[in-house]
């Protein structure tokens, strides 16, 4: 199985255990480097697949808790070469493990040895969200010979044939933002959630994962009837921010 | 950045831009520019470029142009001569005169021609960012004129700084949004500008106020400040008598610049680009992108930026408000690479000392912007006795009086004398 699949196995196999595939995200390193390994392993025991976030000092897509987060990570010195060295130490949490990164520091650190390192780290999949599929052919040819996934974002504001294109490109499964917004967003998910759902899980051949505002046990449970799996980002980061349990809240938004 | 591209890929990419044929369909500029966008922003982004092919060069949107240009900018701006400065550096000064045009520098020929777009276009409100606050006023002014309700984004530093032109755009009817995150200046408006803008991608026509970002931005604003270059190479013949030997423009993320070497790029023309130099050389002390970044993706663009070994985008100082920014064109990163234009930098002390004597000996308070490029040219002059030079003038003062307080005026007594 290539790494890609295996994120792709994961979501399924959640499905077929008849749960909403969970895909926590977290900033590495925050609110405290040391911390991390800790973290991950939390986060990966209750969760499906999980999303690592690359701290990046121009985070345009998203709001401010994880521009926060990103500031504070990066101020601590937080880098993709220190969260490698992380993994390696770290080896083998269970889930398969996502980077979320904007181009930048993926440019600046080399698409051929980032696939290289990624893959012996057990990093499956990226997610690069200021990267359009119209500039992405080096990095995805990078990753695709490392056998790792470029997974593509579709949005409410996506037409339908460019949905068919993203949905086709996409490896490991199909990120669906659930609103015309960025990150961390407090005004819910938009009433027409279901019908746009619908409509991506009809196109893509991979699982559907739905992120951006989702924050409740009754948002995973509503995204659920309409996609294979439920990304949370900011809500989780706030509870890590605060000192909580992780775990608790993860557990706690299956419950619905 | 160090280092041009090879010989035959300079060439190519010169007669390319020669020829007009860049930004590319991939609206690339050789190596540098693309769109590097949310997806949520891709459809956008998308109509912007349709809304720009179908509208920009259309007789009745060039008519529309020019007669704001002529009739509210005020438009062509005056070719001045500097008879004493002149004498002072052993050359032969003229002065494109930016700070002349309505609300005081070259800002207002591409904001207004991007609202008249965004009225085209069918936009309901305009946001836009600003550093120094001239792309703010400018908006918020060019808003004004064509009815349409606009927010300023605009750093929290430079909220302080800049406080002048916060009350104008207040008084213009713009919303001036405080911006609290990053490094709260330039950078981090454009940031927030972009956030907003992702809100609402079908309602909200942004004003870039610099030949950056993505694509078509910086082709867009590079041939709404083209106007500048255009009327002074024409005014260099009528009044001087011929083309300047070199032409000297700041550079923040370039637009003045852009608008005034573009047309001369043809012409047996030394062009320099100034950035801002800060207080010294170290990464973080200044804002001189082109003569120190490397090459990576910032707001949207593959351009030349100021960066650490992680690909971490660094905080940049300068003096000025417009040129503090850890960017710059990526049509000014190709001009650099194929060696069309050279670009280096001036310090705040610099900037200043060139502040005063332009103030001194000609009677013209020059932006705190502006002022590196006359660092640079009586630099240049000094090495180049006799030349004629061109300095884009591209705003007044005004505006810099909160800072220039902080170093007070020589106090004289002429009746004494």
């Amino acid at each position: 199985m290539q790494p890609h699949e295996r994120v792709t196995a994961a979501i399924r196999a959640a499905n077929d255990a008849g749960r909403t595939a969970l895909v926590p995200f977290i900033t590495a390193g925050y609110p405290e480097p040391g911390d991390f390994a800790d973290t991950l392993r939390a986060v990966a025991a209750a969760g499906d697949v999980v999303e690592i976030g690359i701290p990046f000092s121009d985070p345009m897509a998203d709001g401010m808790t994880i521009q926060r987060s990103s500031f504070e990570a990066l101020k601590k010195g937080v880098s993709l070469k220190w969260i490698f060295d992380q993994l390696d130490a770290a080896s083998g949490v269970g889930a398969p493990l996502v980077m979320m990164s904007y181009l930048n520091p993926l440019l600046a650190f080399g698409y051929e040895k980032l696939a290289k390192r990624a893959a012996a780290t057990g990093v499956c999949a990226f997610i690069v969200p200021d990267l359009p599929f119209e500039e992405s052919d080096d990095l995805r040819a990078a990753l695709e010979a490392e056998g790792l996934g470029l997974v593509q974002l579709v949005t409410p504001a996506t037409p339908p044939e460019r949905l068919d294109k993203l949905c086709a490109a996409s490896r490991g499964f199909v990120y669906a933002v659930t609103i015309t917004g960025i990150t961390g967003g407090g005004a819910g998910l938009p009433g027409d959630l279901a019908g746009y759902l619908d409509r991506v899980s009809g196109v893509a051949g991979l699982p559907v994962c739905a992120g951006f505002g989702i924050r409740r046990a009754a948002d995973v449970a509503n995204v659920g009837k309409h996609a294979a799996g439920a990304i949370v980002g900011s809500a989780l980061v706030e509870v890590i921010e605060n000192g909580d349990s992780a775990m608790d809240f993860l557990e706690g938004l299956r419950s619905a | 950045m160090k280092g041009l591209l090879p010989a035959a890929e300079r060439e190519r990419l010169l007669a390319a831009t020669l020829a007009g044929s860049l930004p590319d369909g991939r609206g690339r500029f050789g190596p540098f520019g693309g769109r590097y966008v949310p997806e949520t922003l891709v459809p956008a982004f998308e109509r912007l470029e349709e809304g720009v092919r179908q509208h920009l060069h259309d007789a009745s949107f060039q008519d529309e142009f020019r007669r704001e240009l002529r009739d509210w900018v005020g438009r062509p701006t005056a070719l001045t001569h500097a008879p004493r400065l002149s004498e002072r550096w052993g050359a032969d000064v003229w002065l494109k005169r930016e700070d002349l045009a309505h609300t005081g520098a070259h800002k207002i020929n591409n904001a207004i021609g991007q609202a008249l777009l965004a009225k085209r276009l069918g936009a309901k409100r305009v946001i836009a960012e600003t550093g120094a606050g001239q792309h703010g006023v400018a908006s918020a002014a060019a808003c004004a004129r064509v009815g349409l309700p606009c927010s300023v984004y605009m750093g929290a530093v430079d909220i302080v700084r800049q406080a002048p032109n916060v009350d104008r755009m207040r008084r213009l009817g713009a919303e001036v949004v405080s911006v609290e995150s990053g490094d709260k200046t330039l950078r981090a408006a454009i940031d927030e500008a972009l956030r907003a803008w992702v809100t609402d991608p079908d309602g909200i026509y942004y004003i870039l106020g610099s030949a950056v970002g993505a694509h078509p931005y910086p082709y867009l604003v590079r041939e709404l400040q083209s106007v500048i270059g255009r009327e002074a190479r024409q005014q260099m013949l009528d009044q001087a008598g011929g083309l300047p030997d070199a032409a000297f423009a700041c550079v923040g993320g370039g637009s003045n610049a852009i608008g005034l070497f573009h047309p001369l790029l043809a012409d047996d023309i030394e062009l320099v680009g100034v950035e801002a130099g800060g207080t010294g050389p170290g990464l973080g002390q200044n804002a001189a992108t082109l003569a120190t970044g490397t090459p990576g993706v910032l707001q949207g663009s593959y351009t030349v930026i100021l960066q650490d070994d992680d690909g971490q985008v660094q905080e940049t100082h300068s003096i000025s408000a417009g040129l503090d920014y850890s960017g710059v064109g990526p049509e000014h990163a190709l001009l650099q690479a194929i060696g069309r234009v050279r670009y280096i930098s001036a310090t705040d002390d610099d900037a200043l000392a060139a502040l005063e004597e332009l103030c001194e000996y000609e009677g013209i308070l020059t932006a705190l912007e502006t002022s590196h490029a006359f660092a640079a040219a009586r630099e240049w002059a000094r090495e180049n006795s006799g030349k004629r030079l061109l300095i884009g003038n591209s705003g007044r003062g005004d505006k810099d009086m909160p800072t220039l307080t902080k170093f007070p005026a020589k106090v004289r007594s002429h009746a004494a004398a």
